[in-house]
């Protein structure tokens, strides 16, 4: 049992059921993301946990105690919404100190952990402030602050980050990292960004279309995704996912890719089970950055496969320069060294880490198992 | 600002510019005519009205009019002036908006943040209320006052403009309420704050300007009302405005119409001041839903 469980918990409105099944445990101190494009029910599955909304069916458990039905205020658990959602009659005091004193927490107490919260924050020049007087990244902090002093079991939040400009995000992702480092909370976090959840996250859990994709450690979803789904989603660039054919040869199973002219890239697998896909379509997924040149390519893998092919586009991005060929009939990006020394309309002779290289099921989608 | 000033604003010549001000001055005393006869023909003596030039200032000065509309004017067959009546208004008007605002509030608020099955036909029903007409409902309401025992009485007038106004503040404070940001509840909820707590402290705090609305709405459509005044008051609950009306309709002795006059100032004042005091409120309490929406 975990700490936190979402046990076989679906969520239906009416007839349409958004979620399906979800099964997650959460132990303690974790930091699990959910991630997903718009739609996809991670934010009815955190109102869930939250008690915000009902649980259609299955259990979702707090320490072992069910919490289907129980009030949101009764779960011990805070949360930080995504307009930060502070009152604004109230002081940034007020605003951390409310739910204390709705507990019936005396006063003497509440100032005392309400000190404690703005400390750890760095907001107490602001606790006299009403919110509209703050900046996106105080307010930020504040609602933070309100969601802390509770000393909850859970924090949820809510896509807090995706209001703020871009430098600020970076900042305060750092920001919410730290306290989790620091305080040992278990966080449920829910964004649309793959970056906030591959950075933040000690578990993901990928979710489309009312299903979890893939529950895993960053790395796991990152190395190896469950299908072509989570392997798009998860990366800047995403992965590349061309069509190719297996064939085998001297008993070792190659990948067959068209390259721009038609003709044919033969590009060993590490994995051996793939034999068993001999002369059959699959989609090969390779991520940029396992398609440099020969002298950037991995010195630890023992599989680097040699492939020379057209450039259509350079596009240098300062700390790397993003290549763009055509490989099986699509668009495939390179992640190259910034100094590498490629040109539009040239041939180049590209290394291709085939030890990172995954198989996709081109009609079930998933990956195929080594 | 002064290049986006400069491209935006009509440029008009000096003549064109005093040829609108010109028009603009001439529509406001216009207007103003109104009040300038009511206000001229309650400080004259008798005899200078009726002896015609209504338009004229008065030549000899007297406030004598004032003090009898207020004081001393036959009212019916009791020679009271206006004052027992204005004070029946102030009783009927005062609770009978405080309550509506309320509940007007109190149903804003569960239509747009606890909302229900089929919680919009409900809100429609509500908004029906606003486009009954008074006369339909006259006799069935006489009936109802009379089964509670409110008839006559000013609790049952209060009762009779709650039940009217309620479908106005609804509408009112369920647009406001509709944008206010659902997040702000929720976090409530997770604070632990009850549906009334909620109410109280976070939502009815930021709802000044709707409820300046509601308030200037409700106070002049109560204070102005003739017929359920003249329907269902009692001889002592009767309010200002079937005072008013009694006062110049009496059909013995002289038209002192200066004292009309003055009763009808007094009459309109309360409402006046309201406007004065709050007006510019109403205009922003009006736009503050439509303009952030």
């Amino acid at each position: 049992m975990g700490f936190l469980d979402i046990d076989n918990t679906t969520k239906s409105y009416g007839a349409v059921e958004v979620l399906h099944k979800v099964d997650i445990a959460v132990e303690e101190g974790e930091f699990l993301v959910l991630v997903g494009p718009s739609g996809c029910g991670k934010s009815t599955l955190l109102n869930m946990i939250a008690g915000l909304e009902e649980i259609t069916s299955g259990e979702i458990r707090i320490k072992d105690a069910v919490m289907n039905g129980v009030h949101p205020s009764k779960r011990n658990i805070a949360m930080v919404f995504q307009s930060y959602a502070l009152y604004p009659n109230m002081t940034v005091g007020q605003n951390i100190t409310f739910g204390l004193e709705m507990h019936n927490v005396p006063k003497p107490q509440r100032d005392k952990a309400m000190k404690d919260v703005a400390n750890l924050l760095q907001i107490e020049p602001l606790l006299d402030r009403k919110p509209g007087a703050l900046s996106g990244g105080q307010r930020q902090r504040v609602a933070m602050g309100r969601a802390l002093v509770r000393n909850p079991d859970v924090f949820l939040f809510d896509e807090p980050l995706s209001n703020l400009d871009a430098k600020l995000r970076v900042d305060m992702r750092t920001e919410i990292k730290k306290l989790h480092q620091k305080l040992g909370t278990t966080i449920v976090y829910v964004t649309h960004d793959q970056i906030e959840a591959m950075t933040l996250s000690t578990r993901i859990a990928v979710m489309f279309g009312g299903y979890v994709q893939q529950l895993g450690t960053p790395q796991e979803i990152y190395d190896t995704p469950a299908n072509i789904f989570v392997a798009t989603f998860m990366g800047s660039p995403a992965m590349n996912v061309v069509p190719a054919k297996v064939v085998v040869e001297n008993g070792r199973p190659m990948a067959h890719v068209a390259l721009h002219d038609g003709t044919i890239a033969s590009l060993p697998f590490s994995q051996d089970n793939l034999a068993e896909w001999d002369g059959k379509d699959i989609m090969l997924g390779i991520r940029p950055e396992t398609i440099t040149d020969e002298d950037a390519a991995d010195r630890k893998s023992e599989n680097i496969a040699q492939m020379t092919n057209r450039i259509v586009v350079t596009e240098p991005a300062g700390s790397d320069t993003f290549v763009t060929m055509t490989l099986g009939g699509r668009d495939v990006i390179a992640r190259m060294r910034s100094d590498a020394n490629v040109r539009a309309g040239k041939d180049f002779q590209f290394a291709v880490n085939m030890e990172k290289a995954v198989a996709f099921d081109p009609k079930t989608e998933n990956r195929i198992a080594p | 600002m002064s290049i986006a000033s400069q491209d935006t604003a009509i440029r008009t010549g000096r003549v064109t510019r005093m040829l609108i001000y010109l028009v603009l001055l001439l529509f406001a005393l216009f207007y103003m005519l109104p009040l300038y006869v009511m206000v001229v023909n309650s400080v004259k003596p008798l005899d200078e009205i009726t002896g015609g030039g209504m338009m004229n200032l008065p030549q000899v000065l007297t406030f004598e009019p004032w003090a009898k509309a207020w004081s001393s004017a036959q009212i019916g067959v009791e020679p009271t002036g206006l004052s027992p009546y204005f004070w029946n208004s102030i009783k009927m008007v005062v609770p009978a908006v405080a309550i509506s605002t309320v509940l007007g509030a109190l149903n804003g608020y569960v239509l747009t943040k606890w909302r229900f099955k089929y919680d919009t036909i409900v809100f429609g029903l509500i908004l029906f209320a606003c486009f009954i007409p008074f006369q339909i409902v006259l006799i069935p309401m006489a009936k109802m006052l009379g089964l509670m025992g409110l008839a006559g009485t000013t609790s049952g007038l209060v009762l009779v403009h709650v039940v009217y106004g309620v479908g106005f503040t609804t509408l009112y404070f369920r647009n406001y309420y509709a944008v206010f940001p659902t997040e702000l509840i929720r976090a409530a909820q997770i604070d632990g704050a009850g549906f009334f707590r909620i109410f109280w402290r976070i939502l009815l705090p930021s709802s000044g300007p709707i409820a300046v609305v509601s308030i200037i709405w409700q106070f002049t459509n109560i204070w102005n009302d003739f017929l359920f005044g003249a329907s269902f008051a009692g001889a002592d609950s009767q309010p200002m405005t079937v005072a008013l009306n009694n006062l110049v309709q009496a059909s013995h002795g002289v038209k002192e119409y200066n004292v009309h006059f003055a009763g009808a100032i007094l009459a309109a004042l309360p409402t006046l001041l309201v406007y004065i005091v709050a007006g510019r409120y109403f205009v922003r309490g009006l736009m503050a839903g439509s303009v952030k929406g």
